[in-house]
């Protein structure tokens, strides 16, 4: 059993993945953006916006429920604002009976519009996973002046990710082959299942900690000098020109009309 | 998939007003500029390739987990481990790491709000951590077991920072009121901290036994004396964010700031003096100026406590 990722970016040839990927993650970035600017309960921006983001699913030859299905991770999150249509003032929508709770107006269109922003969102950001390979998108956010270090570092984890998750893939499953139960008998308490965890994380810590000086003097060995180099090249032609300029007109326009 | 159990700190985009995103945005490249130069500082050349593979490492060890009860298991968010063994900003750098991995590549988590997750599970964990840790050994000594009860209450505490300052974020965002909020994210994370706080003093206890010197490299990381200074002026930084009357009654920016414009126009005059010819085609003013306005008090709070942090660090680091 290997742990993979490989299910998160899924090869096309369509113009989609062809763009350059600061234009992806710019446009990605500015969409959640428009979508949190977009007052509460304005939804024919909202489904405007749904239909952007979808004709882009279809322009990048996905399936055209591929972001809906992977969309619902944001659901248990929705807790945190399941409380807004009772506690916001307004005139009252519907009353719960048994329990005296109203529901208010202004209180249900917020905590739609929350919604809709929170799941449109989430299903650009899977967009954009789905059409770009991580090394671009590192390569991207590198070329819009994110602090190098950090950029090369979550490319470093990038590429370890993989090796050290087998590696605890490993020890968990060496720690079920050890744990069988008897029925009948106590089960041994959570301070003691939690030490096991615990020396788990430190023996998984001790070990990546010497892979990191072994893959640090290879580097040593191979000419490192502080510096991570990419051979990923990206230029920006005029369709990823027209599609910068296309996205922000599209998606500022219904903005700039509604705060009229 | 068993890694993809989402943490109750990971805060999806739209659960966050714009002006509080923005503000987190700046908040955190602020500590991650910080974190990158000090770690560079203490690692030099090794800085990259080790704070990568750790990064990874706290990605795989939040998989590890344990049965509690009724289905339920404890698990790792690893900030207060990893300031424990690296130092806090070391650990600030590992834990964006994760977190921006965890929403680019799993949704984990927003994108106009990650300067936020990056502070509450990054920043905050950390820094609450390493201080509460360092103190607590102040105070009860320099044994094998202070150092575990050390980074046990570290830990919990490390969780519960997080998610208090979650609570306050939904609140100032008007996602939902702070007296509904802060007693379920601090009651719920009560408990995973228990978890949290386990794990790490059980990792910290295989460390001790089998590789102290691990554990003192930690000890003498830079910002350790600097780090509850850092803690002070991001709380300070946070509340000022948050109780400013432009973010905070603010749920969604436009409106409030439309029914007010007579109120901001007054109170923003010094600022907007500083940048008299400030203005965004695609924005109308009043929102840009809310969010400059934010980001600016911040600013100024951030940088005095920054300052003060500085120059511990600055003292310490020479008389290494």
């Amino acid at each position: 059993m290997h742990y993979d990722l490989s299910d998160q970016y899924h090869h096309r040839s369509s113009p989609i993945h062809h763009l350059d990927p600061r234009v992806k993650v710019v446009v990605t970035f500015f969409y959640i953006l428009a979508l949190s600017l977009t007052p509460e309960g304005a939804w024919w921006i909202f489904g405007f916006f749904l239909v952007i983001l979808l004709s882009t699913v279809w322009l990048a030859d996905l399936d055209l429920t591929f972001t809906i299905k992977r969309s619902f991770i944001v659901l248990p999150f929705v807790l945190a604002a399941v409380a807004l249509p009772f506690t916001t003032p307004g005139s009252s929508l519907l009353k719960i009976p048994g329990l005296g709770w109203t529901v208010t107006e202004p209180g249900m269109i917020r905590f739609l519009s929350i919604l809709a922003r929170s799941w449109q969102a989430v299903q650009a950001a899977i967009l954009l996973t789905a059409t770009t390979r991580f090394p671009d998108l590192l390569w991207a956010l590198s070329a819009l002046r994110f602090p190098k270090p950090l950029v090369s570092t979550i490319g470093f984890m990038y590429r370890y990710l993989f090796i050290v998750a087998d590696e605890a893939l490993r020890m968990i499953r060496a720690r079920t082959a050890r744990s069988a139960q008897v029925t009948g008998r106590a089960r041994p308490s959570i301070r003691w299942h939690g030490r096991v965890a615990g020396s788990m994380v430190g023996s998984l810590f001790l070990r990546t900690l010497a892979r990191s000086e072994r893959v640090y003097a290879a580097m040593i060995a191979r000419g490192y000098d502080g510096h991570m180099r990419s051979l990923i090249r990206f230029r920006m032609t005029n369709i990823d020109w027209i599609a910068s300029v296309l996205t922000v007109l599209l998606l500022g326009t219904p903005l700039i009309v509604s705060l009229r | 998939m068993m890694w993809l159990a989402p943490h109750a700190l990971h805060v999806p985009d739209g659960f966050l007003s714009t002006a509080v995103s923005v503000v987190g945005w700046v908040l955190a490249l602020i500590a991650i500029g910080i974190a990158v130069r000090l770690t560079r500082y203490q690692l030099g050349e090794r800085q990259i390739p080790l704070m990568g593979l750790l990064a990874a490492f706290i990605f795989a060890a939040q998989a590890i987990n344990f049965p509690v009860a009724a289905g339920t298991s404890g698990h790792l968010l690893g900030g207060a481990l990893a300031a424990i063994v690296m130092g806090p900003w070391a650990a600030t750098l590992i834990m964006t790491a994760v977190i921006v991995t965890q929403g680019l590549l799993f949704q984990d988590g927003g994108l106009l709000v990650m300067g936020w997750n990056i502070l509450n599970m990054g920043v905050f964990t950390a820094f609450t951590g390493y201080a509460v840790y360092v103190l607590v050994r102040r105070l009860v000594g320099e044994g094998r077991r202070s150092r575990l009860a050390a980074a046990f209450v570290g830990a919990w505490l490390s969780v519960e920072v997080g998610a208090i300052a979650t609570a306050f974020e939904l609140a100032a965002s008007g996602t939902s009121p702070l007296y509904l909020g802060l007693p379920a994210m601090a009651s719920v994370h009560a408990l995973i901290g228990l978890g949290e706080a386990i794990i790490t003093a059980g990792a910290i206890a295989l460390l001790q036994a089998s590789r102290p010197q691990v554990l003192e490299a930690g000890e003498t990381a830079p910002g350790r004396k600097g780090a509850s200074f850092m803690m002070i002026g991001l709380m300070v930084a946070l509340v000022v964010a948050i109780f400013s009357p432009l973010a905070s009654q603010n749920p969604d920016g436009l409106e409030f700031v439309a029914e007010r414009e007579g109120f901001l126009d007054r109170s923003l005059e010094p600022l907007f003096e500083l940048l008299p010819d400030y203005s965004i085609p695609f924005v109308p003013n009043e929102v840009a100026t809310t969010i400059l306005a934010v980001v600016i008090g911040t600013l100024i709070v951030f940088g005095i406590a920054w300052a003060i942090g500085r120059t511990t660090v600055r003292k310490e680091t020479i008389g290494e």
